[in-house]
Parts: C-alpha cells; structure tokens; sequence
C-alpha cells in the first residue's frame, strides 16, 4: 500500500504535524464514541448481549467447516453459485472471471473491507474494467485515490472542505461550496448514473446464515440495494468468519452491530439476500486469504470473532491521535494491528506496537474480542522470530541484565542519577532523547528510596 | 498482618517520596511493613516490549524477596497487573502465592483493610486521572465503556480526606499515552494524548493531578513542566498520606 516504507509512529509524527486537525480528527471520532455509549447504555442486558455475541462466534469457530458446508448447500439449492477462494488472487480472478463471461466494462461496488485486502479495485483497472465504490466515503477516497482510513467511515480523515475540493476537481461543482447536501447531491447525481449503467454490482456481506443459505448486508445509504436492484449480476464476497449458524442470531448481531458502530439502534438498511430474481445471477465468493492460519493460532484466532463494526477505532486514543492512514493497511486501528502481522508480519511488525494497551478497545467490542492481550501476545511473537531492530533488542538485553541483579540496579540507579544531576545536559537533548523532545525530565533525586530505608527504618 | 512493601523500580529511584508516603500510610492503618531490600523490577518494560524471554532474572528475584509476606503492597496498578499476569518461575507455588496476594495500594485499603476513614487533610482542587492498567486491568473502578454500576476504590479514598476536592475530566478514563516504552518509541501521540489530558485538567482549574500509577504521572509532570505550568502531580498515597 501506499506508506509501505515508513512505519506507524513515522507516520503519526507527520500526521501530528497539524495539531488543529488532529484536535478535530480526535474529536469527530470521540463522538461516535460518545453515540455509542449512549446507544448501549439503553440497553440494559447489553453486557448480555456481547456475551452471547462472542459465544456464539465462538462456538461457529469451532464448526466453520460444517457451517461453510451448510451454507454452500442451502444457498447452492436457493440458486446462488458459491465459489471458494484461498487467497486474495483467487479472489479477484474469480470476480475477474464473472465479469469476463459476462461481457461487463463497469461495475459497481458497495462497501466490502475485504474487497480492499485483496486490492481488487486496481486489479480490475488493470484489466480495463471500471470499478465506482457506491459508499460515499468510498467513493470520495476512490476519487483521490486514497485508500479508507476507517472501515465504517471511509473518510472520516477528511474535512467538508477537502469534500469540496475533491468534488470541485474530479465532479466540477462549484468552488468552495462546502455545504454536505450540496455536496450529498453532486454525488447522488454522479452514483444514480452508474447504479443505472452498471450490469453487475459486488456487495460485502456482513453476516451469512448456514440455516437458510441467505445473507445480510447493512449499509446506511442504501447504495448495496441500489445497485444490487439495478444489476443483473450479484457478487457478494464475504471472509469465512461470517457465518452464523441461524436466523435468529440476527436478532444479537444486528443489535450489536449499529449500536457499536455508530451509536445507531439499527443500521438504516440490513437487506436479506436469499435467492436471485428470476433472470440474475447471484455469486458468493468465500474467502480464506490467511483466515484459516489465524483460526490456527490459539492466541489469535478469536480475532476472527470480529463482526468489523469499527468501535475500538473510535475508542482508541491513539488511532483518534494518529489517523487510519497510519496503520498502513486495509483494516486500521487496534483489530488491524492484531489481524494484519497474521498476512504479513514483517510489513506490520510495528502495528502492535501502536498501542498504550489502555484496554479500552477490549471492553467495547460488542463480540468481547481480547484485542489488547493480542496486541501484547503479537509483540512477544515478533519479538521471537526476529522482527526487531537491533537497537531495541541490545536495550532489552542491557535492562535485563540491570534488573535481574540487585546490585548492578542499585549501581546504575545511582549512577544514572548522578549524571542527570551533575550532567543533565546529556540527557536534556532533543536530538538523542525522544522523551525530552516535548517533556522535562524528572528529578533526580539525591538518594533512592531504599537508601531513606535504610537511613530511617532500620 | 505482614505486608511486603514492593516499591517499583523507577518510584525508588525517581520518586522516593511516594514509596515514603506509601509506607507510612499502611503504617498509620496498623500493618506490619516490610521492606525487601534486594527487590528490582517487576519486568514489564521487557515484557511489554516483547521480550517476555528476559524476564527470567526479575522474576526469579521477585519470589525471593516476596515469598514471607501474607501480603504484597505496590503504590502502581500497572506492576501489580504485570505480576499477577506474568510472574511465573521455577517455584510455581510461590509465584502462584504471589500472584495471588498482590495488590495495588488502593484496591489493598478498600479490599483488605476496609479503610472508613482517614487522619488525612489536603486542602486543595484535585484532578483525578484513571490510569487504565489498575482500573481496566484491576478493575480498581467501572469503566465508561461497560454497562455495570459505577464504582471507584480511589475515588472512595480521596473522598475521605478533609477539604479535597476531586474533579474529572470530562473524558474520565482517557489514557494519558505513557504506555511504557510507547512514550519514546510513539513519541508524537504519547505526548499528544497526554497534552490533551492535561488540557481537560487544566480547563478544571484543578491545582493538582493525581493517580493511581506514577508512570502516568511522570508523563503529565513532564509535559507540565515543560509548559511551565502551575498545575503539580502527586500520587494517591501522598495525598491520602497528607496531614
């Protein structure tokens, strides 16, 4: 992706350079928070709830194969075609595939995460093929060819004014109108144009039953429906972890899901997909892409409980202080940092890294992932293989050495605070202290407390 | 009753006075205190740094020096969370013991000792910072983000001192970006998470911030130093041990 190079807290410390719009990103994401916790503060049993939430994803973990199997059967006997794809190249051949046969140059496509972890837009470009993301978000970034920074608000980095300018450029509305109706409308006009012109139409799928073969997609704008309803074909692409077993466990996550996203009771559109119309095709691409090498890890595979409602994005201090670009990835914030070393470790050894492990992301999750233990278990497993700069691994082995004996602690305490109080220009130095940079140090006090111990106690 | 006093490392070298406070608090609530002297480090900042494998040596000293005690008493949420997760040794029966029998200051008061009142007077505007490791991790109070009922063991506390008054922040449990070794490594956002911590502080015209964990606190001290403000940090027990 495009910040492959730098790493997150490179990136936050450009990100930081403009406080103001850092004030405001931090803001606008605390208020969805704040929705949240209004929304779920309503519902007494909600504690309940997010139990049940992670019990049953729990126990489909341990069943994902019979349930994939059940669902493939029930949804193959409704009428859909099912296909399987092992990795992201699967996946986007397979979509490349059905547009092929079908004579198709442009599609339309509604907000699917897992459509941008396979890159599947620039893979279609490369084939020729026009691929319009219908979410607004998604179609404001797309214009800037800019990835999301949030998975439920594709461009919540973005200001009504740089709205406008994007629009000014690429839509030719007039300059400097940042009113969002105006705004609103100069896309709707754009996007009603390619809902109509569009033969094919790919959607994500947020939960897919095994019981009934069918799925369920949520959206606010309505843009899946619209350009589902225009098409004549449907390709749904969903990862393995989204199926449920039954019907009525739509009744948990659909409460769970809007209430931690944004604070909402129920997301303006949840459309059930069962069977094609007389006439359409209907396609559902399952995908692995490293999902089943997660189920795999003992301490992560809980991770694939997630139902992607984005809240410890917005509970995070640091993802509000540091933007989703940052994370340099599809998914961002604390779940990108525990799902995105399972992909590539190397290129996201410092994701978990990004985190204070406050632990507010954990008690938010509506389906009670432990997505700050993760984040500490990942580090002791980069550690391990080696992802590690040289710098940081003879620091440890230095500290280690200090603390494990008694009396080397009490001489280097000593003698650590006899320089800062002698010399504190060695350590006063911004260039080689990152602490000092926008921090004082702390005193140094004449004797540690074990000395007063000693001198008063004994 | 014999309690083991654990002073974390960077408290006994940088902030003495607060393992001061500690100890002649729990003296003054009639416990026998006990300092080990050869105590170190708990390990986190190699733990949490990924190095779990060079905790070896800290943890093998820790059972040593606190294996005779019926209790351990740290003024630091996040140490006492570090051991009663991580600390595992040879001896897993007194790793365990101690695992066990670990408590952060507060949470030891309230649970243990079952302070009612206290001698204590301060009589000043006090902002009360969360630190999240002995709240979320300790569950030392509820949590903005759970539906529970609400609760607080240093609020309870503080609330005992004559003439305090306590103030939150409108963010009542925002975490203040120390974070370890996330401070340096995460320069940029550990300061500014805590620049935005003490601007609700300061917005409260409190004249001091207090809290459960010094780390926290040495993180907003250098930042208000830095800013030259006049708001002071003080740790819980200084305050709880002010007469």
């Amino acid at each position: 992706m495009q910040n492959s190079i730098k790493d997150h807290a490179a990136l936050s410390e450009i990100f930081n350079e403009d406080e103001k719009r850092v004030n405001w990103h931090d803001e606008t994401l605390w208020f969805v928070r704040q929705k949240r916790d209004k929304a779920v503060q309503d519902v007494t049993e909600w504690e309940q709830l997010r139990e049940y939430g992670s019990q049953i994803k729990n126990h489909t973990l341990s069943s994902l194969d019979d349930y994939l199997i059940e669902f493939e059967k029930r949804a193959t006997a409704n009428g859909m075609a099912i296909h399987w794809a092992a990795d992201a190249k699967e996946h986007n051949e397979i979509i490349a595939e059905i547009i092929r046969k079908n004579h198709i140059k442009q599609v339309v496509k509604s907000k699917s995460m897992l459509t941008e972890e396979c890159n599947l837009n620039s893979y279609l470009a490369s084939l020729g093929i026009q691929v319009i993301d219908t979410d607004l978000g998604e179609y404001i970034v797309q214009l800037r060819k800019e990835h999301p920074s949030h998975i439920v608000l594709p461009a919540i980095h973005l200001k009504k004014e740089d709205v406008s300018d994007t629009f000014h450029q690429y839509l030719n509305t007039e300059k400097g109108n940042n009113n969002p109706q105006y705004l609103a409308e100069a896309a709707r006009q754009q996007l009603r144009r390619k809902f109509i012109s569009s033969e094919l139409a790919i959607t994500g799928v947020n939960f897919a039953v095994a019981e009934t073969g069918g799925f369920v997609v949520c959206t606010n704008e309505g843009n899946a429906d619209m350009g589902v309803h225009a098409a004549r074909i449907h390709v749904a692409c969903m990862g393995i972890e989204k199926i449920i077993p039954k019907a009525a466990h739509l009744g948990i996550f659909l409460r769970l899901l809007a209430r931690s996203a944004t604070g909402q009771p129920i997301t303006v559109y949840s459309s059930h997909f069962h069977k094609p119309r007389p006439g359409q095709q209907m396609h559902v691409v399952i995908v692995d892409n490293g999902r089943t090498r997660q189920l795999g890890r003992p301490d992560f595979r809980n991770s694939l409980k997630c139902i992607r409602c984005a809240a410890c994005f917005n509970t995070c201090p640091v993802y509000r202080k540091s933007g989703g670009h940052s994370y340099h990835n599809a998914v961002a914030g604390p779940l990108g940092a525990i799902l995105n070393p399972n992909i590539n470790m190397r290129g996201n050894a410092d994701l978990p890294f990004a985190s204070t492990l406050c632990g507010s992301c954990s008690n938010v999750c509506p389906v009670k992932i432990d997505i700050h233990e993760q984040l500490w278990k990942w580090r002791q497993v980069l550690t391990d293989e080696g992802y590690v700069t040289f710098g940081k691994k003879w620091g440890m082995k230095a500290l280690s050495l200090v603390v494990s004996s008694p009396s080397i602690y009490r001489i280097s305490g000593k003698m650590g605070r006899w320089i800062m109080r002698h010399f504190p220009s060695l350590l006063a130095n911004k260039t080689v202290n990152p602490w000092y940079k926008q921090r004082d140090m702390p005193d140094a006090p004449g004797q540690s407390f074990r000395t007063w111990y000693l001198k008063n106690k004994k | 009753m014999k309690v083991g006093l654990f002073i974390p490392c960077y408290i006994d070298q940088f902030y003495p006075q607060v393992g001061i406070a500690t100890l002649q608090l729990l003296e003054k609530l009639n416990c026998e205190v006990v300092f080990p002297l050869n105590q170190t480090c708990c390990g986190q900042p190699m733990a949490n740094s990924g190095f779990t494998g060079k905790t070896g040596g800290c943890n093998k000293n820790f059972v040593n020096n606190f294996s005779n005690v019926d209790y351990i008493v740290a003024p630091s949420g996040s140490c006492v969370l570090h051991i009663k997760e991580h600390l595992h040794t040879e001896n897993e029966v007194a790793a365990k013991y101690i695992r066990r029998n670990i408590y952060e200051l507060t949470e030891f008061m309230t649970d243990i000792l079952n302070v009612e009142k206290l001698p204590s007077y301060f009589p000043h505007k006090v902002g009360l910072h969360i630190s999240c490791h002995g709240q979320r991790g300790l569950h030392l109070s509820s949590m903005s983000e759970l539906v529970t009922p609400s609760f607080s063991k240093p609020e309870k506390l503080l609330r005992l001192v004559k003439d305090l008054q306590i103030v939150l922040p409108q963010r009542s449990d925002e975490c203040c970006g120390f974070g370890g070794t996330f401070c340096v490594v995460e320069e940029s956002v550990s300061v500014k998470m805590g620049k935005d911590r003490i601007n609700e502080h300061e917005a409260n015209q409190v004249e001091y911030i207090t809290a459960t964990d010094v780390s926290c606190l040495m993180h907003l001290q250098g930042i208000l130093r830095r800013k030259k403000s006049r708001v002071q940090v003080r740790h819980v027990a200084e305050i709880l041990n002010a007469i």
